[in-house]
């Protein structure tokens, strides 16, 4: 018997009708085309699949879409802002911090949702939260240099942002 | 040296954007309208007969399309070694036995994968289990089960090389020692799976497939064996593919069987193996035996060195048989070995096969040719790293009939590895030590045992009337990076920016012949093909500049910085986009354009050029535990002009990555020809917690044969890793490996052997 699922997916809702034991990497693959949230395994044991859910990264093919049901899902498609790259996704490109590019997503998606948390990781930090993400490629140490780059590139945006909402502010062109 | 205005600058990937925002299509995210989904069902014996097959029950569920078994494919077998029939022994189903757990014997496409797999269920085999045969050595007995009964033996290949009066040096030899050592298989665990995409047109009678493969023009030539087709009628293309590492040189029954049931249903098929079918019945890097007689002079020189080896091949040939031959090769690199021979066997056995993983045969004989070298340092009162220095070639070094080493660093490697070891690890910690292994790798095979008549490898270039280029060629980036080298060769020999060139890269239909990825390949052998078409059209360039300059014949011109212009008087030239546009015009309207291509001539048995080098590790061993933690790791290696330096040491970390799986955790147990692991719960790959840092230095050189000079950075990492890794084991406190991964228990079992002769020594001394 399909349920009704109500999704919101990179700021797009979704009303979509599902076998209850669909897994949410099904319905954002199969359901929606978004092909670039992958799969590796079929135990979650590889990360590859990781979205990132109200904040949080979640492998997405250990949870059934219905228990999403009603919440806002971001996967890799959702970063990008036009064409501006995200700032995790420029750092990953700069620092060659992915090789074949199958289990990057997820890599991507778990660093959202670390450095949303905690904008200055130490080594340590983002070893913790990337640790089950397998990568076949890179011997993961680049991957650690591209998530301490895009820490920075974060927080150099976020500086400009805030001397620019200054600036307004003391112009008074800002909120009367 | 020379200034590139592109080749040795850290150039990020050209796919960059498609990998991080999604876009990136691997044949594993394709579909296409009416598509069905193929199952394979598999035996669950390693050796049996086929008695019949029931597919009645399969055939009348609803959503499926078509129930295939042996009967019913084109029945064309094939193999990589096409220049010896009687090893294309692949074949898409099973038809009168089975010779290992996970052997195809019926397949199925329906409407989804759910009922593709519901039908397997009720596909009735009935099989007549027969012995099997899962040792080498058992397989070479007289009285063995035999996995091939048209071949006259167990014995699918063998390979003996040997130069210079072995028996004579070793009788002359100051020391002796000999080893013997067991190496565990390996999977390359690709993070995508096998996948094929075959769309089978019954009008015109072609195929088109798309899969995630390293060498598109493999594929192309065993699926016309396969299906006994024209090749010119199938068309393969390869998407983004997750994952290579020498498991996606063979074709497998993925694209075979999608190709077969696309051809009987008229609609698009797509096959995905599942994880499971990913580890037990794709190819892995052999577990095998080998035995190494090594004989010295007193200072350490090698005088003579005799190696055999016996692999587990498992049930197909695949590239089996060269890792066999490169086994026997690589192990006496980089190394002056005056008097050596070689005996390989390759034995047929009833599991999943054995073939070309990263390192291609490097990985096991390295392993044991360089802790052997250890100990005997040891026991010469020599330095480990000095007795590396003693050994090592020199440039122009020929290893007769077999190999020479044209540029060649690993002299200046060692030096450079004493110095920054002073340094870097100036004491080091009790219970640490540091191992030492020396390497060199081939940059790209010269071995033709597919039997090509094309080049090696070609490239064309279209240049447009606004100057931007599109390459073509068949070449494969399966993640290594070649598609930005690709365009950072072409964009430097054209004087260009990388924005200028248009990648087409990867699809049978577009471009000539490219053998594809494997052998650390392409940048050498690709890239001497792009040069060679973009040197036409430059050349075409610089004669209408000429031209139009109107210059002293004796002055060259040079193309850089988008300009064509006097090397010797840079302020006169011509803009490159104009003349483009004079060229096109000239040649009535047609678009510029330069096919290259590059066959190595005269070039030995293995490779045009070799990179080398020489690696540290740093490991500290638990005497309580067992436990072994890689600390650091140190590499300095020669891979000539490097084109591009993020690409060069992404490949030198993954390849250590894997190394140190191979070194530490990776194995596959097998019961009764079963895998024991095949899930990455079970199968342990290293994980970034896991991974020391890496440091890297480079020596340069000009290697002669490659593009800009240039040569393999691949997959010559990955052998000396876990060696070095046991060499600093050893150096640490003295326990003795013969074989790879160093589990606690087993690192244990060696400190205790190891103290116990250190006790009955030193009593014997009392």
């Amino acid at each position: 018997m399909k349920q009704q699922l109500n999704i919101v997916v990179n700021g797009e809702p979704h009303e979509l009708f599902i076998e209850p034991k669909t897994l949410l990497v099904q319905v954002l693959r199969e359901h929606l085309g978004l092909t670039g949230t992958h799969q590796a395994c079929d135990s979650s044991s590889c990360a590859a699949c990781t979205v990132v859910v109200d904040g949080m990264a979640v492998k997405s093919c250990s949870i059934l879409a219905l228990q999403v049901n009603g919440r806002e899902v971001t996967t890799v498609e959702g970063l990008a802002q036009g064409k501006n790259l995200h700032p995790i996704q420029q750092a990953f490109i700069d620092n060659w911090a992915f090789q074949c590019g199958f289990c990057t997503s997820g890599q991507i998606m778990a660093t959202k949702a670390l450095l949303d948390e905690n904008a200055d990781p130490t080594r340590e930090e983002i070893q913790a939260q990337l640790d089950g993400h397998l990568c076949r490629c890179t011997g993961y140490n680049m991957i650690n240099e591209a998530v301490r780059d895009a820490a920075k590139r974060l927080k150099a945006r976020k500086d400009l942002e805030s001397q620019k909402w200054l600036q307004t502010a003391k112009s008074g062109k800002g909120a009367k | 040296m020379k200034e590139f205005s592109i080749i040795g600058k850290p150039t990020p990937n050209v796919d960059g954007p498609a990998k991080v925002t999604g876009e990136a299509q691997y044949t594993i995210d394709m579909t296409l309208p009416h598509m069905l989904y193929g199952k394979l069902l598999r035996s669950p014996y390693p050796h049996a007969k086929i008695l019949s097959i029931d597919t009645s029950e399969a055939e009348k569920l609803q959503g499926v399309k078509a129930v295939i078994t042996g009967k019913d494919t084109p029945g064309g077998k094939w193999g990589l070694w096409r220049r010896f029939r009687e090893l294309s022994d692949q074949q898409a189903l099973a038809t009168d036995k089975v010779r290992f757990i996970g052997d195809p014997v019926a397949a199925v496409a329906a409407t989804s994968e759910e009922i593709a797999e519901k039908a397997l269920d009720l596909i009735e085999v009935d099989y007549e289990p027969l012995p099997a045969v899962f040792d080498p050595i058992e397989a070479i007995k007289d009285d063995a089960p035999m996995v091939h009964e048209d071949f006259p033996s167990n014995i699918n290949a063998t390979r003996h090389i040997e130069w210079g009066d072995v028996d004579d040096a070793f009788a002359k030899a100051d020391y002796v020692r000999e080893d013997r050592f067991v190496l565990e298989a390996a999977h390359p665990c690709a993070m995508e799976v096998h996948s094929s995409l075959a769309s089978y047109d019954k009008g015109t009678g072609r195929l088109t497939i798309w899969t995630s493969t390293g060498s598109p023009y493999f594929v192309q030539q065993n699926l016309a064996e396969a299906l006994k087709m024209r090749e010119g009628d199938i068309r393969v293309i390869k998407p983004h593919v997750g994952g290579h590492y020498g498991g996606k040189n063979s074709t497998m029954p993925d694209a075979v069987n999608a190709a077969i049931l696309s051809m009987k249903t008229g609609r698009p098929v797509k096959v995905v193996f599942n994880r499971d079918e990913e580890f037990t019945t794709t190819e892995h890097r052999t577990a095998q035996h080998m035995a190494l007689k090594l004989g010295m002079k007193k200072n350490g020189e090698i005088v003579a060195f005799e190696v055999k080896a016996m692999t587990n091949g498992g049930a197909y040939t695949g590239l089996g048989a060269t890792t066999l031959y490169l086994t026997g090769t690589f192990i006496t690199m980089p190394y002056k070995i005056p008097n050596y021979r070689y005996d390989g066997v390759r034995t047929y056995t009833n599991i999943v096969w054995g073939t070309s993983i990263r390192g291609f045969g490097a990985v096991p004989g390295k392993y044991c040719s360089e802790t052997q070298l250890d100990r005997a340092a040891k026991d010469l009162g020599v330095d480990p790293l000095e007795i590396r220095r003693i050994n090592a070639v020199a440039p122009g070094y020929t290893a007769p009939g077999q190999y020479t080493f044209e540029s060649c660093g690993i002299q200046p490697c060692i030096e450079k590895m004493a110095v920054r070891v002073k340094e870097k690890w100036p004491a080091i910690e009790k219970d640490e030590g540091i191992g030492y292994c020396g390497f060199a790798y081939m940059s790209g095979g010269i071995f033709n045992w597919i039997d090509t008549p094309y080049a090696y490898s070609s490239a064309h270039i279209k240049v447009n009337w606004d100057g931007t280029v599109d390459l073509y060629s068949q070449a494969a980036d399966v993640g290594q990076g070649h598609n930005t080298v690709a365009a950072m060769i072409c964009a430097e020999e054209l004087g260009i920016g990388i924005e200028d060139i248009r990648l087409h890269m990867g699809d049978t239909a577009h471009a000539y012949t490219d053998l594809g990825a494997w052998g650390s390949r392409e940048t050498l052998m690709n890239g001497n093909a792009i040069k060679d078409a973009a040197s036409q059209v430059k050349q075409k360039l610089i004669d209408i500049a000429r031209l139009k300059l109107g210059e002293n014949i004796a002055y060259d011109l040079v193309a850089r910085n988008k300009r064509i212009f006097l090397e010797l008087r840079p302020e006169r030239g011509l803009s490159y986009y104009d003349l483009v546009k004079d060229a096109i015009r000239q040649n009535d309207g047609v678009p510029l354009t330069g096919t290259g291509h590059y066959t190595p001539h005269n070039k030995g048995m293995i490779s045009p050029a070799y990179g080398m080098g020489i690696m540290a590790i740093k490991a500290k061993v638990d005497r309580e535990t067992g436990h072994v933690t890689a600390r650091d790791v140190l590499v300095v290696h020669d891979s000539g002009q490097i084109i591009n330096p993020l690409g060069a040491r992404g490949q030198v970390e993954g390849s250590i990555h894997m190394g140190l799986g191979y070194g530490l955790c990776e194995e596959m147990p097998m019961d009764q020809g079963m895998l024991l692991n095949p899930e990455f719960v079970d199968y342990k790959i290293l994980r970034t917690r896991d991974m020391p840092e890496i440091e890297i230095l480079d020596v340069p050189t000009y290697e002669p044969n490659g593009p800009f000079g240039a040569k393999e950075a691949a997959e010559a990492t990955i052998a000396p890793t876990a060696p070095a890794l046991a060499n600093a084991v050893y150096q640490a406190c003295g326990a003795e490996f013969f074989s790879n991964v160093l589990k606690p228990e087993k690192v244990l079992k060696a400190i205790r052997a190891q103290e116990a002769k250190n006790n009955a020594a030193s009593q014997a001394k009392e």
